[in-house]
């Protein structure tokens, strides 16, 4: 048996070795790779012509275009890339090989609409997808709330988000909420309570952790934005009664009568700054807050999500 | 040693060669590349995108084809028609015996890509009228193929050493597709949690990866393949080459032949 | 030195769908063949002698045992360099011609090739088969793969041979041709180990035999002192169908065949026997003794295993 065992140890111990370096190899080769994915795989970037090249296989294929698509963005918004040319390409091909594969509809309300670097700029596009999935999917509330959700966002259109909450309520099965949603539109556009219930059930609803992540960002942002209106505004008034700036946080919050050591949703507490500007000490922490911003404010690297430190 | 593993290749070469079904796949990929010419001539500047693309796919195809269809047979075949008994009668060890199976047949893809590719270059010569400085590059393409090849070939031999040649075969084939989908399915473990997660990740290692050995569509817009890419992949099909060839040893090792 | 030594090899398949039910092929077997001798390893088909022929190339595992074959391990890979092998029913790759195929084991067998192309020669005339040049081995008759199998066994100039029914598919003349050629390598020196269930055969080349049934030994020794272990039998052949008690309490063998009954019985019981039947007025036509032969000693072994198989069931 001795020929025979030698050769066992032998294969055995070449199979073990060379399969950990694959692996090793493998993760290395990954980061060497020329980012070109995205132009090799839209070198077909017709719908149909995938779609027939699909041999039949149009569910798989649009799983594969699916994890395609979020992996490109994914990778690119990570990187602080400005340009997201192919993601509306890739969301057409996948819609376009199975138009119920609903996440992607939400997918594209969240990312096509907004301007870089939080997504690829454009909303006409965006409507154009939900339209579509709307159309072959007139059932499900999800695809109008997303219209609705592209509407307001993006292109503040609070007649047509409303109609498209409207639409969608009206659907078997719909959430309440979207009636919530539909008056509140109408009435109440620009407010930040409708805002925040947007954002809120965005975040519920959604199962994507991009999007997640996303709704929680622009609630971290509505909230930093009440602080720093509800902080300015009683500098404002302490100006007014005094005649004067308070000379520090803790002198204003007892004038006030407001909580000690006000700070933002990371703990880190407001500044305010000698002419009464009140800021956020980390701005580079909350993208997509209009207010709180220090003067001559300019967002540097890459944008950073609450889950990524 | 090394000269009668030399000399099973050398016999499982001459094999292939006199198995009259190699020169019809040889003559079906010549028809293709053949076929590029024509298509390329329907639109104007793109004959080269197009001749390259198709070319090098027919190369890589077919000879999938001829490896899975050798490859499955090499053992199984020969346990079947009890040839190997007095080869094993001699002093020619298991081991030496699948390795040369594996030259023997990897030297049949060689000699059979190089006609193949004669056949591209001869395609792109007709039709761009000349060669440009980025055709080169196909060669880098051909090479990864070949790499490719290498490890099509041990995993069939793998699969041959203990299994009938329609389960190899079809296995075989399994894995090429699914390891030419390698990226996707890393990105669906990274997309996926718990269980799914795991195993989709373990999958994504075990298989293997030719997503990463694909250059055509970048060699067909002639942008240029990196020297540390080249190396890499050269590593990586010789290290997964060695996990499937070991694991055909070690499973023949201890075969009862009937 | 003892050419082969077989230590205790035994073999057990697992059989049935899940592959639980063990079936033994190889009882515990025990064997020593001396070098420069012609042995023969007889059995009945299925009997285990191509099992134990292929466990001594190497080809199956062993369940348990070990054997030595010209002082070493079998397993070891030097062994291959000094023996050579006859397979049953022999196939050999298809695609070469007799020519390539004996290059091709000369080349693994490590014949260096200044000697390959003359021992090649040889060898194909001394098997008799001589203008099969460019002839592919698919046009082989079977006759003729024979042949070469015998030619690809020796072409390295083995010291032991080992022939897993060498004669079969041969014709008359066939047959002569290999006995002279086993006769011939006995002369050479060489040892030579044949199975075969052609009796005849072993008879007139074997120096010993070892007899095989079932997976067991049932005897070993040199031919002539296995037919002399055998009494010496009588047949005797009487007219009617009436077989006497007193001849049946003598443990005869009798046999009714159309009119007349055909009886053996032994040397010593021969007058006892013919007394019987004078008593009885019974016709003696004929008294033949047979001739003992290894079939003889063949068959009383086989039918000794089957009565005891029939008492243990």
């Amino acid at each position: 048996m001795n020929a025979q065992r030698r050769t066992t140890v032998i294969a055995a111990s070449c199979l073990i070795v060379s399969f950990a370096a694959c692996v090793m190899l493998l993760r290395h080769v990954d980061k060497i790779r020329p980012p070109a994915l995205a132009e090799d795989q839209l070198y077909f970037s017709s719908p149909k012509m995938i779609r027939r090249a699909s041999l039949g296989f149009d569910g798989l294929m649009a799983c594969i275009y699916w994890t395609r698509t979020v992996q490109y963005f994914g990778h690119r918004h990570f990187n602080g890339e400005m340009s997201y040319n192919e993601l509306a390409p890739l969301l057409e091909i996948t819609t376009a090989l199975d138009p119920e594969l609903l996440p992607a509809y939400q997918f594209g309300a969240s990312f096509l609409a907004p301007p870089p670097p939080h997504g690829a700029g454009e909303p006409d596009r965006a409507i154009q997808l939900m339209e579509y999935g709307i159309q072959h999917n007139p059932d499900h509330w999800q695809l109008y709330y997303n219209l609705g959700f592209v509407y307001y966002t993006e292109l503040k259109d609070y007649k047509r988000a409303a109609d498209a909450f409207e639409r969608g309520s009206r659907v078997p099965d719909s959430q309440p909420f979207m009636k919530v949603m539909a008056a509140l539109m109408a009435e109440h556009g620009g407010d930040l309570l409708t805002a925040r219930l947007l954002w809120s059930k965005t975040f519920e609803t959604a199962r994507e952790k991009d999007i997640r992540e996303n709704a929680i960002a622009h609630l971290r942002a509505l909230q930093v934005d009440e602080d720093v209106a509800r902080l300015q505004a009683a500098v404002t008034d302490f100006g007014e009664r005094t005649g004067r700036l308070p000379t520090s946080m803790s002198e204003l919050t007892t004038a006030e009568h407001l909580p000690a050591n006000p700070a933002d949703p990371d703990g880190n507490p407001y500044l305010m700054t000698p002419r009464g500007l009140i800021v956020l000490e980390k701005p580079d922490d909350f993208p997509f807050v209009t207010r709180g911003l220090p003067p001559g404010y300019k967002p540097t690297g890459r944008p950073r999500f609450h889950n990524q430190s | 040693m090394i000269s009668r593993i030399a000399y099973i290749a050398s016999n499982t070469f001459r094999e292939a060669v006199r198995d009259r079904v190699l020169y019809n796949l040889i003559a079906f990929a010549l028809l293709l590349s053949g076929a590029a010419i024509f298509v390329g001539q329907i639109s104007i500047d793109i004959e080269r995108l197009v001749v390259v693309n198709l070319g090098l796919a027919a190369v890589s195809l077919f000879g999938v084809v001829i490896a899975i269809f050798i490859g499955i047979g090499l053992v199984s075949k020969e346990i079947e028609k009890r040839t190997l008994y007095t080869v094993l009668s001699r002093p020619v060890r298991r081991w030496e015996f699948i390795i040369g199976k594996f030259f023997g047949l990897a030297g049949t893809l060689v000699v059979n890509t190089s006609f193949m590719a004669i056949g591209v270059f001869a395609a792109l010569l007709y039709v761009a009228h000349k060669f440009s400085r980025p055709d080169a590059l196909i060669f880098i393409a051909l090479y990864f193929i070949i790499l490719e090849f290498l490890m099509i070939c041990a995993l069939a031999l793998l699969f041959s050493s203990f299994s009938t040649p329609l389960l190899s075969a079809v296995f075989a084939f399994s894995l090429f597709v699914i390891g030419s989908f390698a990226d996707d399915l890393r990105g669906f473990a990274e997309l996926s949690h718990g269980f799914t997660h795991w195993v989709a990740a373990g999958a994504a290692y075990v298989i293997p990866n030719f997503s990463a050995l694909n250059v055509i569509s970048a060699v067909a817009h002639q942008q240029p393949v990196g020297a540390q890419l080249v190396l890499s992949n050269t590593l990586y099909a010789l290290l997964y080459t060695t996990v499937a060839l070991s694991g055909a040893v070690l499973i023949f090792e201890r075969r009862n032949l009937k | 030195m003892a050419a082969i030594e077989i230590l205790d090899i035994e073999k057990t398949y697992l059989v049935g769908f899940w592959r639980k039910r063990p079936k033994r092929a190889l009882q515990p077997l025990r064997l020593t063949v001396e070098e420069g001798e012609v042995f023969g390893f007889l059995g009945p088909n299925g009997a285990g002698k191509t099992t134990t022929l292929k466990i001594l190339m190497g080809l199956v595992f062993p369940t348990a045992g070990t054997a030595r074959i010209l002082g070493r391990e079998w397993t070891d890979p030097a062994v291959k360099a000094q023996i050579g092998f006859l397979p049953e029913q022999p196939y050999f790759y298809d695609y070469l011609t007799g020519h390539e195929l004996l290059d091709y084991f000369g080349q693994l067998s490590g014949v260096p090739a200044s000697e390959r192309k003359r021992r090649i020669e040889e060898v194909l005339s001394l098997v008799g088969l001589t203008d099969i040049k460019g002839l592919q081995l698919r046009k082989f008759s079977k006759g003729m793969l024979q042949r070469i199998g015998i030619a690809q066994a020796i072409l390295h100039n083995p010291k032991l041979v080992f022939l897993d029914e060498p004669m079969s598919g041969l014709d008359p003349l066939g047959r002569h041709e290999v006995r002279d050629l086993i006769a011939q390598l006995k002369e050479e020196g060489k040892t030579v180990f044949f199975s075969t269930h052609i009796l005849s055969d072993a008879e007139a080349l074997c120096d010993r035999v070892a007899i095989i049934h079932k997976g067991e030994l049932r005897g070993v020794g040199a031919v002539d002192d296995l037919t002399s272990s055998v009494a010496g039998k009588i047949e005797m052949i009487w007219q009617g169908t009436q077989i006497p008690a007193s001849i049946k309490a003598l443990g005869a063998e009798c046999h009714v065949s159309g009119d007349n009954v055909r009886a053996v019985i032994a040397d010593h019981q021969q007058d006892a026997a013919i007394d019987a039947l004078r008593r009885e007025r019974i016709r003696l036509i004929s008294i033949t003794p047979l001739r003992t032969s290894l079939e003889t000693y063949f068959v009383e072994k086989l039918q000794h295993s089957q009565t005891t198989a029939g008492k243990r069931a």
